[in-house]
């Protein structure tokens, strides 16, 4: 069995040898186009982008926006595209990986695939089903026409490959005034069905007027195999309407995400993007808000604590169009052993977009020497009649209170971790689900390797 | 003093090599592009030692395998580098005469900028080294610096009475290889000003040069080697004025500071050249590479007031080498009408216990576009390194820009790294504050922008402090509206 696994090793090697990651991406979208409807409109979408990404390639250190990660590791590994067969998960297997403590409704995808059996989608008032069936069905065409790949980036050429591969994912739609009665999850499994296997969920989310939506979202491996899940939302916020949305990032060591966020707010609106990254190989957030409206507020908070060789990258931008507008950032990181944790967040404030109130902070903890921290908190701005403001630390834990805990009988490693919690707990002030905010407080003590006898 | 044609024959044919130079208005100019026999007709025209000559076309090799760099904020037509003459001097410049004989012309002009060499000479106890395009024309104070061992003189003379110093020091801090234009620089260069002052010396006067560009359509290649021996301590003055010019001008400096153990450099520059009229039509390029060395315990400062020029380019930066070395970067930039500036600093940290501040105040009006771009790395071995940063930026109409681009990279857990920006605009509460008090917008404006930019003007020597708060006003006139 070893010497098999070898020799497949070394084949895949030869493989990979002749044929680059990119070549076999778009080599595959032939094979792809006889699973979908190719005279669809949305098609063409899909061909347009598969040109861009054609042009374009990965995304190398070179480009500015890549600068601090490198994709090339990546590129090495010999991924599945479209996965031969469905695998299926027992509840109480992966019962963890869910807010269980609460009711929800939930979209799960176990390699790439719909699984019926875990989720609970719903069509009364609300539409949480799937993108797929929004892709092909004439009813959902017009919201399709007017929405889909609107606000995603048609030249960033990893949203063009998700772009082009379109195909399943989650879609939400929620009407005007309305509001689910409970929140949304949206969980990817990858099983370690084949050996290494690429991801491409692509998300469609839309509150009309007045609405409002809770969603969580998380991508889980369930083996030491390799994923790389390459993964597009697009949010449209419309008139007053309110989203929260929550990533979980805790994955395994095997397992690389690159997240791209497209969010569209009208006049308003609130959205709110919390992110916790405490896992995962490469995580790779690009956070965009695009605010095309007045009095609107936008929130975008993280928590990443990293260990080992994980590397964390956030990319946000927030885009003022027009003025009266709010942006709030806050990310604090925690970085040990070899970690790489990356901050670039940018705003841009247009020429009319007077009166912005955008304030962006970033605060990281280095707590190991090989551990590397790189941060870029970017403003540009072309208004006036602006209060911008951007505040970016590096630090460690302040020895006196260390000294404070300890004389008080508090463990060193206890007191380290009272430390780093109060110093992550203004992000989990905003969180709005109080049994994920629970959750999220485990992970961090577990991520410490603590145990605090409270809840925060 | 024009030339005939006849006579410029005349000339070329009598010169000794066959590359011929134009001639006009007295002074000497090599014809337009660049290529290995100019840079090699250059080092001959200086008289340069062979190591000097091989050094410079090694640059250039450089050069030509380097293309533009166009990270930077800044939209620009891109010099035609084969289009400018790269060797341009006064004819009646003589580095060895004393300052009597200096051609009575040039101390007019220097009087109407008012810069007046003979009354700096008595009464500010100043040494200035002029220099006019490219070659210094005029330096006093020599004698009395002399008695302490500094040596205060152009780069070309130290060729040649110092080869050791030069060949020791230049090149070390901005290697050729290091840019585009530092390459340009390292090959074409045509003078710049060498300063070295030995062990334990602390030189008793402001050291200063003031440069010009005043002929038409050729680029300037300063070069400035500034070492501080063990203990020692200078404070360098570099002084910029340029008459209007309808072309864009190409400005390609190169300065190397070396602070070797204990010492320390104060380096102060206001930069007020050509910005290009309200059309946004003209004005100087101006594309420098500034970086210092700090041996343990060593310190540099940085202080910079960037009014002129249509583009900005420059980052002076330290390289905390030494353990408990200092680096300082204070900054005002201010630009309008169509000026753009990408400016700000770079602190490697190295060693332990480094500390590095940066200020800097980025000022736009007009439709100017004003950038920071900054970058504080910290290493892995740099414990205990400490870096404060600010950067602010005020804004006066709604078509001028400002850009903050820090970049921050720490890989020590012991670091401690702050930054603050913020962006602003002067208040209607402000001015009106200061209109019911009889004090009328425009020197309402000029007041706040002084106070808005003091933390930086503090650090200017004096007589350069005072000078750079009036360019603040005169280059802010008429941005108020």
């Amino acid at each position: 069995m070893r010497q098999a696994d070898a020799v497949n090793r070394e084949l895949f090697t030869e493989n990979d040898k002749n044929m680059s990651l990119k070549e076999k991406l778009i080599s595959s979208f032939m094979a792809f186009e006889n699973n979908v409807d190719v005279d669809h409109p949305v098609h063409d979408v899909r061909t347009e982008a598969i040109k861009n990404f054609e042009a374009k390639g990965f995304p190398t250190k070179k480009e500015e926006a890549w600068k601090y990660t490198s994709l090339n590791s990546l590129q090495k590994v010999d991924f599945s595209i479209f996965p031969k067969q469905q695998n299926a998960l027992e509840y109480k297997d992966v019962k963890k990986y869910f807010l269980h403590e609460i009711d929800s409704y939930k979209i799960v995808f176990i390699d790439g695939i719909y699984s019926s059996f875990l989720s609970e989608t719903t069509h009364d008032g609300v539409d949480i089903c799937l993108m797929s069936s929004a892709l092909t069905k004439p009813m959902y065409k017009q919201i399709i026409d007017v929405y889909f790949n609107k606000v995603a980036s048609k030249d960033e050429s990893l949203t063009t490959l998700n772009t082009a591969f379109s195909r399943e994912g989650a879609y939400i739609y929620i009407p005007k005034n309305k509001m689910p009665k409970k929140p949304v999850e949206i969980v990817h499994f990858a099983t370690g069905n084949e050996a290494a296997l690429m991801l491409q969920p692509r998300n469609l989310i839309i509150v009309e007027e007045n609405a409002e939506v809770q969603i969580i979202e998380r991508h889980q491996s369930l083996t030491s195999n390799e994923v790389l899940t390459n993964s597009v939302t697009e949010i449209f916020a419309a008139e007053s309407a309110i989203v929260d949305y929550y990533k979980i990032q805790n994955d395994n060591a095997t397992a690389s995400l690159i997240d791209n966020t497209y969010i569209n707010q009208k006049g308003k609106s609130n959205v709110n993007v919390h992110t916790f990254s405490f896992g995962g190989k490469l995580t790779r957030n690009n956070l965009n808000f695009f605010q095309n409206g007045e009095y609107m507020d936008s929130t975008m908070k993280g928590i990443t604590i990293l260990g080992e060789k994980q590397h964390v990258d956030h990319h946000t931008l927030v885009h003022h169009i027009e003025p009266n507008c709010e942006s709030h950032q806050d990310y604090k990181g925690i970085y040990g052993e070899n970690s790489t944790g990356v901050f670039n967040g940018k705003i841009i404030v247009d020429k009319i977009a007077q009166k912005t109130n955008a304030f962006q902070q970033n605060n990281n903890i280095l707590i190991s020497d090989k551990a590397t921290i790189n941060t870029k908190p970017q403003l540009e701005i072309f208004a006036d009649d602006v209060k911008c403001s951007h505040g970016c630390t590096i630090g460690q834990l302040d020895e006196d209170a260390m000294f404070y805990l300890q004389s008080r009988g508090i463990p060193r490693r206890e007191a380290q971790a009272l430390l780093m919690y109060a110093f992550a707990n203004n992000v989990l002030e905003s969180v709005r689900i109080p049994e994920l905010k629970t959750r999220i407080n485990k992970l961090i003590a577990k991520k410490l390797g603590v145990n605090l006898g409270f809840d925060l | 003093m024009a030339y005939t044609e006849e006579e410029l024959k005349k000339e070329l044919e009598t010169k000794e090599y066959e590359y011929g130079f134009y001639t006009e208005l007295d002074a000497d100019t090599f014809p337009k592009g660049l290529s290995a026999d100019i840079v090699r007709a250059i080092s001959k025209k200086k008289n340069e030692p062979e190591w000097m000559t091989e050094w410079r076309l090694d640059a250039f090799r450089i050069w030509e395998s380097m293309s533009e760099p166009e990270w930077a904020n800044v939209r620009y037509k891109k010099p035609e580098f084969q289009d400018i003459s790269y060797y341009s001097a006064p004819k009646k410049a003589d580095p060895t005469k004393s300052l009597d004989d200096v051609d009575p012309d040039l101390l007019e002009m220097y009087r109407k900028l008012g810069i007046s060499v003979d009354e700096q000479k008595r009464l500010q106890n100043v040494a200035v080294d002029i220099v006019v395009d490219s070659v210094s024309v005029a330096t006093t104070f020599q004698k009395t610096l002399e008695e302490k061992g500094i040596l205060f003189m152009p780069i070309s003379e130290a060729i040649h009475k110092h080869p050791d110093l030069v060949k020791k020091y230049m090149g070390t801090v901005v290697p050729k290889k290091d840019n585009f234009y530092a390459a340009l620089n390292s090959a074409v260069f045509t003078d710049g000003s060498f300063c070295y002052i030995p062990k334990g010396v602390k030189c008793p006067m402001e050291l200063s040069t003031y440069f010009r560009i005043n002929e038409g359509g050729t680029g300037q290649f300063e070069r400035t080697l500034v070492i501080a021996d063990e203990s020692s301590y200078v404070s360098y003055l570099e002084g910029c004025t340029a008459p209007s010019r309808d072309e864009n001008q190409l400005h390609a400096a190169v300065v190397e500071l070396i602070a070797l153990d204990d010492a320390e450099i104060k380096y102060s520059t206001v930069q007020n050249w050509f910005p290009g009229d309200s059309e946004g039509k003209g004005g100087v390029y101006n594309f420098v590479t500034k970086r210092g060395l700090c041996e343990k315990n060593a310190k540099i400062s940085w202080t910079q007031v960037e009014t002129g020029s249509a583009i900005t380019w420059k980052y002076p930066s330290c390289i905390l080498k030494g353990n408990n070395s200092v680096g300082e970067f204070y900054s005002i930039a201010v630009t309008n009408n169509h000026q753009q500036a990408d400016t700000g600093t770079k602190m490697v940290h190295l060693g332990k216990n480094t500390k590095s501040t940066i200020i800097s105040k980025g000022i736009s009006a007009g439709k100017s576009q004003n950038s920071y771009r900054g970058l504080v790395q910290i290493n892995s071995r740099a414990e205990n390194a400490r870096n404060f940063s600010q950067c602010d930026s005020l804004l006066m109409g709604n078509e001028c820009g400002a850009h903050t681009f820090p970049y921050i990279e720490a890989k020590n857990k012991s670091a401690q790294v702050e930054h603050e920006a913020t962006t602003s605009k002067i208040g209607e509460d402000q001015i009106f504050y200061c209109n019911q008090r009889g004090i009328d917008t425009e020197k309402a404006i000029a007041l706040i922008v002084n106070g808005f930019s003091k933390e930086v003007l503090n650090k200017l020597p004096m007589e350069f402090a005072v000078e750079a708060q009036k360019l603040l006003e005169i280059s802010l006139e008429g941005s108020v509206g």
